[in-house]
């Protein structure tokens, strides 16, 4: 049976696939702490060519459509499982492949037509694909449906904006990506000089005085940026006073903002500065993180390149992340996932254009690994969406769902409000 | 030190407008009209502190008063008519300043830019000193006239002959490198352009943002850079970034939209940010097989029908983008015209990549006959009802709220219809309506970093002594100026600047602002504080907070925070 019969089976006979669970996520038990369990988003901005992040080799299609930008085994390639390859940018990851705590749904994103990046991202992230008046985030929702650990540290986003993804009425720690110590060092000189007393970074006083007990936005901001403040201050410290690779400084912090996303190559150390977060307080739950840069029109590269070069400093943040975690790794999922898909063929200019489908990441000590998910027909123009480009033949959500409802405990009602109008009823792990 | 000793100087030539913005003086004076500000909340007091609020970076202490004298109507189009109003001495002189960064040909530009490269590269195996190009410094003085608003080059016409002056015949290398020098960094030399480059845009646009009279003028210069964005951080277009503000927005700013539009469209820093550069007809076989110029582009396409024109939701399909792709074909960056010397300013057009076919685009037949198809095609787009309702909707979501009211919206649309896409047309219909003016709009706006920034050196008189640490700033908090990556250019909405932690770094610049050594004295700062009216629980925070802390704590009080 090849690979296009395999799918076919598959969806003309759903009994050969039995659902494992109606979440199916539950390879282990779900009967555990869900208080214990993390979750950690990535997201990629620009539309990430997962056709080679991913790359369907074994397909004779992906050669000829892609003369300049596919990629082989020979020339480093990573095999998965003789059909699919692993960019060789990936390989920190290869151990995860190996202990099957990685896996890839391929073909999966919204199913919202746009090939607007602004559009693919917003939905993406509101989480309602196709309505734009969804004035806050999936994530957020997903924090109001947690069980409050009364810490402002619960939801963490890194970077300086808080992204559209954490819009809402739940209370989000924006932290910087690390090494951005400047800002902590003239927070503590200013407060030395309002407070005439040695420094703890805690904000002036008077700002407490003007900003406490107000009933709006700006006041609610403010007590869980102080609060948020205070304990990175004090975690940090403690980090400090045992130095480990931790508290490295980025050296050169080159900012490119992508909807204030700075590219993996200016904040490599995201990684070790997430970990250090998760191990040292244990009420950090939920984390975003986000990365320009993936918009490869021109010039792609194939093994070598653009997308390689950005593909290795994530690569290796991940790896970072997955190390530093440790033992919490085995109670962590990380998803990493990005706005839409690329062009099947490569364009005039070694490069691709905005597509739908694409390949979503998953890491994780529960994560059944190993293996490439997602309903996959091959590069064949009538396989194609528009003969262009992958169709979304797995929902973002659906994989979102079966993690949240199964490693975070949320019921089927309280996914309704993470993602309204979305009805989770199929089985995201279903191996194409 | 206060900033404005040296504004008075101009005080006479702005007679003519009836419009002082630029008389500003002692602390003393404008503690006097506070006070009175902090009393008399009135509607017409009201009124004044809305219109400094909106049409400006935020008031300067005593600006409520000359308005008052002035009267709100004469305000509004004064800043309408921003050549009528004298440009402060300090933006002049950084004008000229930064004039090698901001005028010289792209074609210049680019040419420079490859052979720095080049240079580099050459540099990396030896001891790396070799002479790049000869510095051919000439007289400079006859760069820019900044006092004209349509410098560099009245080369607006870029359907016409191509740039001849004696700035063509100077390197850009060469100019950028004076540029160096007159900024007091001798020695910087070529390898630094790019580095020159920047720091030039950026401390032009602080400086104008905050010292210029012609407020509105800068914050439309801002709002339609963000319109029609592009990126420092991207390659060339490091370089081009100030040319392309200067050449085909800010002539515009307040004119027809048609022309900006195609000014951004025919500038290679547009060109390259998209793509467009590389946009080529399908099958095209290039002399040179190094060249990777190969079949369609469709980044630029989709863009000036998503962001520029007629909006996402503005009717258009797939089908639509790729057939403006093959109009857009041929279109790329200008070259030096070696024979003639000539240098180019603008887009360039190379029949052998284009798409002579037919096209189709939003039902209309487009005859492929070369360079003047793009042109129609602008035409159709800049009269379309979509790209009115998106430019409307944008405007008042700038001017009035987050969420702008449908019926401001729509009426705007049609101010828009009416004046063939005149900018002015339409934000004078804008600040004359009902909407604009209502109590519940007031104060409701949430300040960009970039916004609150400008408003606090504003506010408290701050001489910019230190750009990079105020574009520093910017970078933590999200903003860096120029470096919006994506083509949707920065927001402006609270949704996309309220966070916790920014807000609290707010609070750290404030802290740090008061005690940079400005003088600014409390009184003179509450003034520009929404009219000088304060919570009270602010007020009650400010009154028991020893007096050395009290200018801080208004910079980082949740009133100044909006706008």
């Amino acid at each position: 049976m090849n690979r296009r019969d395999f799918l076919k089976a598959a969806l003309l006979s759903p009994l050969v696939f039995p659902l494992i669970g109606q979440q199916g996520w539950a390879y282990k038990s779900a009967n555990e702490d869900f208080g214990a369990q993390k979750l950690i988003v990535v997201l990629l901005r620009g539309g990430i060519d997962g056709l080679n992040v991913v790359a369907p080799y074994g397909d004779n299609r992906y050669k000829q459509i892609r003369p300049t930008i596919g990629m082989s085994r020979a020339s480093g390639l990573l095999d998965l499982d003789g059909y699919w390859g692993m960019h060789p940018s990936l390989a920190p990851l290869s151990p995860l492949w190996a202990n099957h705590s990685l896996a890839f749904v391929h073909a999966c994103g919204s199913p919202d037509k746009t090939r607007s990046h602004f559009d693919a991202q917003d939905y993406m992230e509101s989480g309602v694909p196709g309505q734009k008046a969804t004035s806050t985030g999936w994530m957020n929702r997903l924090v109001g449906q947690l069980p409050s650990k009364n810490s402002a540290l619960q939801a963490i986003s890194l970077g300086p904006v808080l992204p559209r993804i954490f819009a809402g009425p739940s209370a989000i720690a924006t932290i910087e990506k690390s090494g951005n110590k400047g800002a902590g060092k003239g927070a503590k000189r200013m407060g030395r000089r309002l407070q005439n007393q040695p420094t703890n970074g805690d904000v002036p006083s008077v700002f407490t005085a003007m900003y406490g007990g107000r009933n709006d936005d700006m006041s609610k901001a403010f007590a869980s940026g102080r609060s948020a403040r205070n304990k990175v201050n004090a975690i940090m410290s403690e980090a400090a006073a045992q130095p480990p690779e931790t508290m490295e400084a980025m050296t050169k912090e080159q900012i490119i903002a992508n909807r204030g996303a700075l590219t993996p190559k200016s904040t490599p150390e995201f990684g070790k500065q997430l970990a250090t977060l998760f191990t040292k307080d244990p009420t950090v739950q939920v984390a975003f993180v986000d990365f320009g840069g993936w918009d490869t029109h021109v010039r792609e590269g194939a093994e070598q390149g653009q997308l390689a070069n950005l593909l290795q400093p994530l690569a290796g943040g991940l790896a970072d992340l997955v190390r530093g975690l440790g033992p919490v790794y085995n109670n962590t999922t990380i998803v990493v996932m990005s706005e839409f898909g690329r062009t099947a063929r490569e364009n005039g200019n070694g490069g691709t254009d905005h597509g739908h489908g694409n390949a979503m990441w998953l890491m994780g000590g529960t994560v059944p690994g190993g293996k490439v998910y997602g309903r996959f027909g091959g590069l064949a123009d009538n396989q194609l969406n528009e003969a262009r480009d992958l169709p979304t033949s797995t929902d973002f959500r659906a994989v979102v769902s079966s993690i949240v409802s199964s490693r975070l405990g949320l019921s089927s009602k309280q996914m309704a409000s993470v993602f309204p109008g979305y009805q989770f009823t199929g089985n995201p792990f279903i191996q194409g | 030190m206060k900033a404005y000793s040296l504004l008075s100087v101009i005080t006479a030539l702005s007679v003519a407008t009836g419009w002082q913005f630029a008389l500003v003086d002692s602390g003393a004076r404008a503690a006097e009209t506070s006070d009175r500000v902090a009393v008399g909340q009135d509607s017409q007091t009201a009124q004044i502190g809305h219109v400094l609020n909106r049409l400006t970076y935020g008031p300067r202490p005593g600006d409520f008063e000359k308005v008052r004298s002035l009267g709100v109507q004469r305000f509004i189009q004064a800043q309408l008519n921003p050549t009528s109003i004298a440009e402060s001495p300090k933006v002049l002189a950084q004008l000229e300043r930064s004039a090698a960064v901001r005028t010289v040909p792209s074609s210049e530009l680019l040419q420079q830019f490859q052979m720095e490269k080049q240079a580099r590269k050459a540099a990396k195996g030896k001891t790396g000193k070799g002479k790049v190009a000869d510095g051919n410094l000439g007289n400079t003085s006859n760069i820019s006239n900044p006092n004209n608003p349509n410098n560099p080059n009245n080369l607006n016409n870029f359907n016409g002959p191509r740039a001849n002056n004696n700035l063509a015949r100077r390197k850009g290398g060469a100019v950028i490198k004076e540029y160096g020098k007159r900024r007091g960094q001798v020695g910087t030399g070529m390898t630094n352009m790019r580095n020159e480059v920047e720091s030039g845009v950026i401390e032009t646009k602080i400086v104008r943002a905050v010292e210029s009279p012609r407020q509105l003028n800068e914050m439309m210069a801002d709002f339609w850079f963000n319109h029609f964005n592009i990126s420092i951080a991207k390659g060339v277009d490091r370089v081009l970034i100030g040319p392309y503000e200067e050449q085909a927005l800010r002539p515009y700013l307040m004119g027809n939209f048609r022309e900006m539009l195609g000014a951004t469209m025919h500038h290679p820093a547009m060109m390259f940010y998209l793509d467009n550069a590389q946009n080529t007809k399908a099958g095209y076989q290039a002399a040179n097989p190094k060249n990777k110029k190969k079949g369609l582009n469709e980044n630029y396409a989709r863009e000036l029908l998503e962001l520029h024109t007629l909006g996402v939701d503005g009717g258009y399909s797939q089908k639509d983008v790729m057939e403006l792709a093959r109009v857009l074909t041929g279109w790329g960056l200008p070259t030096l015209r070696r024979n003639t010397g000539a240098s180019g300013y603008w887009a360039s057009f190379d029949e052998q990549r284009h798409d002579f076919g037919d096209k189709v685009i939003l039902g209309q037949t487009f005859k492929g006959t070369g360079a003047n198809e793009i042109e129609q095609v602008l035409d159709m787009l800049a009269r379309h009802n979509s790209t009115a309702h998106h430019l409307s909707f944008k405007l008042a979501q700038y001017f009035v709220d987050d969420n702008p009211p449908p019926a401001l919206v729509d009426k705007l649309a049609t101010s828009y219809k009416q004046s063939g896409g005149n900018i002015k047309a339409v934000l004078n219909t804008l600040f004359a309506s009902q909407e604009f003016w209502e109590t519940k709009y007031q104060n409701n706006k949430f300040k960009s970093p970039f916004h609150y920034l400008v408003s606090s050196l504003r506010a408290t008189g701050a001489s910019i002594r230190q750009p990079k640490q105020l574009s520093a700033f910017l970078k933590i908090q999200g903003q860096p100026l120029y470096a919006c990556l994506t083509p949707d250019g920065y927001k402006n909405t609270k949704e996309a600047w309220l966070n916790p932690d920014g807000l609290l770094k707010r609070m750290d610049f404030a802290v740090r602002l008061a005690d940079s050594g400005s003088a600014a004295d409390y009184q003179s700062v509450l003034g520009t504080v929404n009219g000088g009216k304060l919570s009270l629980q602010t007020k009650q925070a400010i009154d028991k907070a020893p007096p050395d802390q009290r200018v801080a704590a208004l910079i980082g009080s949740p009133e100044f925070m909006n706008y």
